[in-house]
């Protein structure tokens, strides 16, 4: 429970079918002017510009240390950034919406430059860390380059092999969540297979799994499944037995018969409840999915790791990691669209 | 005919004590109650003294230890639409809209295709229309209990059990809510059994009192309410009757131990 807490307080603020006008206040107010920039616009306005001509600025002085091509990618990069941070402090003046937003992530934009100049200065600046292992970050974005093909397909088959486990666990784990919380006697045989069999991490059935599957793909979304289904099952069952037993009440007395109670009154009544348990399989998937891919699965951005790994390419090591990130946030932060779609019902109950 | 007779004959129930499982604390005793087809009973006692029990009880929610519960002559066999119960806490499902919350009753019986056009009606009936997208814990508690009884009513239940429904509202509120109760119990006739702490509200909504006694609750005395309706709560005889009652549950002479909250 409390990781699912830990959960919804990292969730942002979403319109999603709430009046965008009470969310805009309410971001408009948070991210307001404060004093200093109100006593100096013009220089919070250009903090992320200034910030990235003084990476660009690094980037220039240390380049005779890197690989010409590689210098010549990034220098490309950071001057795009450069000159998206001048147009959008220039067209802010006149799209509101713009502004909110960069005064909401100017603060987060900076820092994240400035540690850029950080990487860049101890790797390519100083050589103060070794070679192959610590590559500057325009060697990360060469290889990212070089190697978009391999790296395109590797998140593919992630993608695919994610979603079907992820899918297969969490239909299983609602089905068995729903007979155990709902069912007396699914209860007191399905629990105690629950409590033994739940805990172990699908990792550990590896072995069992290689033996038993055909094939090495099929045995991977099993597994991701199975590390799925587990957290799905504890807070389904555990939120379809903590209905309020006056809901039923009442639905009873409306005339509902068992189907309504359990479809209109137990699930929904569970889906906070249940969707802290998609949460908590989303984190187990990935898991699963890059140590599945690392030991059998000969495709995806685990496969990619340790396959760079192996050559001791640690550009391309770190490029998949900062293209997983991308992946896993952005599925991430997809699951907290639809919590907030869903759960619209809580706005204003809880705290988000 | 839209509303039904009620018998209850030598009704006993008993729970488990708390901290003795195995031994039982009767709640109820022989309780005979017979209610006609569109009357309005109000059960008034002290606290614990099983008031809610036996709602439940006609409700269908729970069965008797002894004796049997008649609607129309026909024992009760579990809930159903037809016995409709309103509790203090409007207990609205939250995740549903307010016209969601009402439509709930058609839902839940299937027929809501064939009855939508009710709902508009039954939210005109509670004066909630401009709320009908709106989610309930946006509602005050009056709203949300008028949100209750319209969900109870669009079944057109022929008996309507209502638990306290007005002890959480503030005063002007709740005097404003059962001048609204008693223009649908006028208007649909439906029979009502209205379980209540508050003298003045049943000696000013019902036919008749029935007063219970202590745990086990048992009937220490029905009091018919002859006054002519609209009542005034503040006429002699009101008065009158109200010292009466509170007479008979040791109240009197002591303003300020009253019962009415």
């Amino acid at each position: 429970m409390l990781q699912g807490q830990k959960i919804s307080r990292q969730s942002q603020v979403t319109v999603g079918s709430v009046p965008s006008d009470q969310v805009r206040a309410e971001s408009t107010e948070r991210y307001a002017l404060s004093a200093q920039e109100k006593k100096h616009p013009t220089a919070a306005l250009l903090t992320v510009p200034v910030t990235a001509a003084l990476a660009l600025g690094i980037h220039l002085f240390v380049a005779k240390n890197e690989p010409p091509n590689e210098s010549r990618t990034y220098t490309i990069v950071l001057g795009s950034f450069f000159a998206g941070a001048i147009v959008a402090a220039v067209m802010q003046r006149w799209w509101p919406a713009l502004q909110t937003r960069m005064r909401r992530f100017r603060p987060l934009f900076t820092v994240g430059v400035l540690l850029l100049c950080v990487w860049e200065v101890i790797t390519s600046g100083f050589r103060m860390l070794p070679l192959p292992y610590f590559p500057s970050p325009a060697g990360v974005v060469q290889s990212m380059i070089n190697d978009r093909g391999l790296l395109f397909d590797s998140t593919w088959h992630s993608l695919v092999l994610l979603l079907s486990g992820y899918l297969l666990g969490v239909v299983a784990g609602l089905v068995t969540g729903v007979c155990i919380g709902w069912s007396g006697p699914a209860r007191y045989w399905g629990m105690p297979l629950l409590k033994v069999v739940g805990p172990i991490p699908a990792t550990a059935w590896i072995p069992l799994a290689m033996v038993i599957s055909p094939s090495a793909l099929i045995s991977a979304a099993g597994l991701i499944a199975l590390a799925v289904w587990f957290p799905v099952t504890m807070l389904t069952a555990s939120g379809i037995s903590n209905t309020r037993a006056s809901y039923l009440d009442v639905a009873r007395t409306l005339g509902a018969n068992a189907r309504y109670l359990v479809f209109r009154i137990a699930i929904p009544a569970a889906l906070p409840s249940i969707f802290v348990g998609l949460f908590m399989g989303l984190g187990a998937s990935f898991l699963t999915l890059v140590v599945a891919e690392s030991v059998g699965v000969k495709s995806g951005l685990g496969w990619y790791v340790s396959w760079a790994q192996g050559w001791a390419e640690y550009g391309k090591v770190y490029a998949a990691l900062v293209i997983m990130a991308v992946f896993f946030s952005t599925i991430m932060t997809l699951l907290f669209k639809l919590r907030d779609r869903v759960l619209v019902w809580q706005k204003g109950m809880i705290r988000w | 005919m839209v509303a039904s007779s009620l018998q209850l004959r030598d009704v006993g129930k008993s729970f488990p004590a708390p901290d003795q499982p195995l031994t039982r604390q009767p709640v109820l005793e022989t309780i005979s109650i017979s209610l006609e087809a569109g009357e309005l009973v109000s059960l008034v006692g002290p606290s614990g003294c099983g008031k809610s029990t036996l709602l439940r009880l006609i409700a269908g929610l729970d069965f008797p230890d002894s004796g049997e519960l008649l609607v129309d002559e026909e024992p009760i066999s579990g809930p159903s639409a037809e016995r409709g119960l309103v509790f203090q806490d409007p207990n609205l499902f939250p995740w549903l809209t307010v016209r969601r919350n009402i439509e709930a009753g058609l839902a839940a019986r299937g027929v809501l295709q064939q009855k939508r056009s009710e709902v508009k009606e039954f939210m005109r009936l509670v004066g909630l229309e401009a709320f009908a997208d709106a989610y309930p814990h946006h509602l005050s508690g009056g709203m949300a209990q008028r949100v209750a009884l319209a969900r109870a009513l669009i079944n057109h239940p022929k008996v309507l059990l209502l638990d306290e429904p007005l002890g959480a509202l503030d005063a002007f509120t709740r005097m404003r809510m059962q001048d609204e109760v008693l223009r649908l119990w006028q208007n649909r006739r439906t029979t009502m059994l209205l379980v209540t702490h508050d003298i003045d509200e049943a000696i000013y909504m019902s036919d008749r009192i029935i007063i219970l006694t202590q745990r086990p609750g048992t009937i220490e005395q029905i009091i018919p309410i002859a006054l002519d309706r609209p009542r005034d709560r503040s006429s002699s005889d009101f008065l009158s009757l109200r010292s009466e009652i509170l007479e008979l549950l040791h109240f009197a002479g002591n303003r300020t131990s009253e019962v009415t909250a």
